[in-house]
């Protein structure tokens, strides 16, 4: 260790500080919590959690968000990679323009789109599904997920392709069995960035759904409003929030570093 | 070289469809709202260009906009060289680099209104640990729900928690891209330590930066989910950035018509915003 790793390590205490007072108040009892300040949980309980688990209305947000997420996550990587492909490979009538354009879906404010996509997915029957929110979502992910494989693509030797064509590869077969593996990394970057995006945005989740699909984001603002000041509950919905993340981010850490340049350093 | 290739069109077809479907139906709502008055009962009046001079000229839009600019200016003037710093202390390989990451990388993946509702938790004038410090044990005076700079603090300070790891990991991508070589060089050339940064590794890390800032940007002018759940605007309208109060118009008071004018103002100054910025980074590439 050196002298200048301190840096680092002030840094990652300092992330974790919040995070650690989050954990520490799902286990305190609300007796606790209201009674006054203390660093550890004095009456460790585990009441919070089984609240939550043993209430379908709390645990279905739980597996209503994971929904939601997967779907986004398979359509908008699905799509990307032919779009990124064609962006990477080809010169074709308004590519830069068209590239331009999706980038800026980037940039709306989603506040901007929560009313006219409520009237929209209302009109067309998809109100409060899981699909209304992953397609509601591809409005950000899938120019990400194109940006990030165009980039890891423009890594790929143009050879390649040739070579697979020379041996008689069809083009699907060239995509699925020799391009695709070659730009595993960039798939899982675009996977984590998608799964990301979704697992953290709440407001068109919120506005698109009542109950069948509700996130479980939702259900947390709902408890701070209605049942009185349940701050342990709030703590552990929270935390439990986080643990799918890190999950993700657990399976991605040996890419994280290249993959958050996007495959463009 | 690309080749030219009309039929790269069909690839492009399913990204285009479901964007459309998603960018341009809601946004041609948004014009339509934009340049009528309604009363109720789907009937509508034509209005021409009137919300939007009513927008340009309300004292509220300019003080949310000031507001947003300075929030931003903020947080990137905080972000950007913080990140950089950790960036450049970080260890380059070894078994901590993996834990670094993942450490770092994980407020980004806490979902907004949790990031919200865990920073008042912390920050609870009695009970939240920050809080409890500041008042108990520094006997600093500090309680966001009544005092606007408080307020400022706590909400800059959650973003630089929140995104300054996003500029970390985009830094440190671009720094361990560059060959041991370069280091050598610059060592047998006697070079400062300045000097490495300001004409090795600075360059190197050009590419990243402008998509960490342009990320940042973005995303920081577009907040709204992270301050509305820690002060709602307030105290008062201080912490009121633009899409706090765009979305006051538009679902609180139902106004949808400044709502939908103002949603147009805004989408132009980002994108005006992000296009010069853009084209003032990539300037020297181009020549």
């Amino acid at each position: 260790m050196q002298k200048r790793s301190i840096v680092p390590v002030v840094y990652i205490l300092f992330l974790m500080l919040p995070i650690y007072w989050l954990v520490a108040m799902s286990f305190k009892t609300t007796n606790e919590i209201l009674s006054g300040f203390s660093l550890f949980p004095q009456t460790f309980t585990l009441d919070n959690y089984i609240a939550i688990f043993t209430d379908p209305t709390w645990y279905w947000g739980y597996i209503n968000s994971i929904l939601y997420v997967t779907i986004n996550t398979l359509i908008s990587v699905a799509v990307a990679l032919p779009a990124a492909y064609a962006f990477s490979r080809y010169r074709f009538l308004g590519d830069k323009q068209l590239f331009f354009w999706l980038l800026t879906n980037r940039m709306a404010p989603a506040a901007v789109f929560a009313l006219p996509f409520f009237q929209l997915y209302s009109a067309s029957g998809l109100f409060d599904t899981h699909i209304a929110v992953a397609l509601a979502h591809c409005l950000f992910n899938i120019p990400l997920a194109v940006w990030i494989l165009e980039g890891f693509m423009g890594g790929v030797p143009k050879e390649l392709d040739e070579t697979a064509y020379v041996d008689g590869y069809s083009f699907p077969r060239f995509f699925a069995t020799v391009f695709i593996p070659s730009i595993k990394a960039g798939v899982g970057v675009a996977a984590f960035f998608c799964f990301m995006f979704s697992w953290v945005e709440l407001l068109l989740a919120k506005t698109l759904t009542a109950v069948e699909a509700k996130p479980i984001a939702a259900t947390m603002t709902r408890t701070a409003s209605s049942a009185g000041y349940e701050l342990g509950l709030l703590a552990a919905a929270g935390t439990l929030t986080i643990i799918p993340g890190a999950i993700v981010i657990w399976f991605v850490r040996n890419y994280i570093a290249k993959g958050f340049a996007m495959g463009r350093v | 070289m690309k080749t030219e290739n009309q039929k790269a069109w069909f690839f492009v077809l399913p990204v285009l469809a479901l964007v459309a479907f998603n960018a341009l139906i809601p946004m041609m709502t948004v014009v339509n709202y934009s340049v009528q008055e309604t009363f109720g009962d789907n009937v509508f009046f034509w209005q021409g260009l009137d919300w939007f001079q009513q927008i340009l000229r309300s004292d509220r839009f300019h003080a949310a906009l000031g507001r947003q600019f300075l929030f931003t200016f903020l947080i990137l003037i905080i972000e950007v060289p913080l990140g950089i710093a950790i960036a450049l202390s970080m260890p380059r390989k070894g078994f901590w680099v993996p834990v670094c990451l993942v450490l770092m990388a994980l407020p980004m993946l806490i979902p907004w209104n949790v990031v919200g509702a865990m920073w008042n938790i912390f920050t609870l004038p009695d009970i939240g640990l920050l809080g409890y410090f500041l008042n108990h044990v520094l006997g600093i005076s500090y309680d966001m729900t009544q005092d606007p700079v408080a307020a400022w603090v706590t909400i800059v300070t959650m973003d630089v928690w929140h995104w300054t790891s996003l500029v970390v990991l985009l830094s440190y991508a671009g720094l361990v891209s560059i060959p041991d070589a370069y280091y050598q060089a610059a060592k047998i050339d006697g070079a400062s330590n300045w000097a490495v940064f300001r004409f090795i590794q600075l360059p190197k890390m050009k590419t990243v930066l402008t998509i960490a800032i342009l990320l940042r940007f973005m995303d920081s002018f577009n907040i709204y989910t992270e301050p509305f759940v820690l002060t709602g605007g307030g105290p008062g309208n201080s912490t009121t950035l633009l899409s706090i109060d765009l979305v006051k118009i538009a679902l609180g008071q139902f106004d949808l018509g400044p709502a939908a004018a103002m949603s147009l103002i805004y989408f132009a100054i980002t994108l005006l915003v992000s296009w010069l910025f853009y084209t003032l980074m990539t300037k020297d590439d181009l020549n």
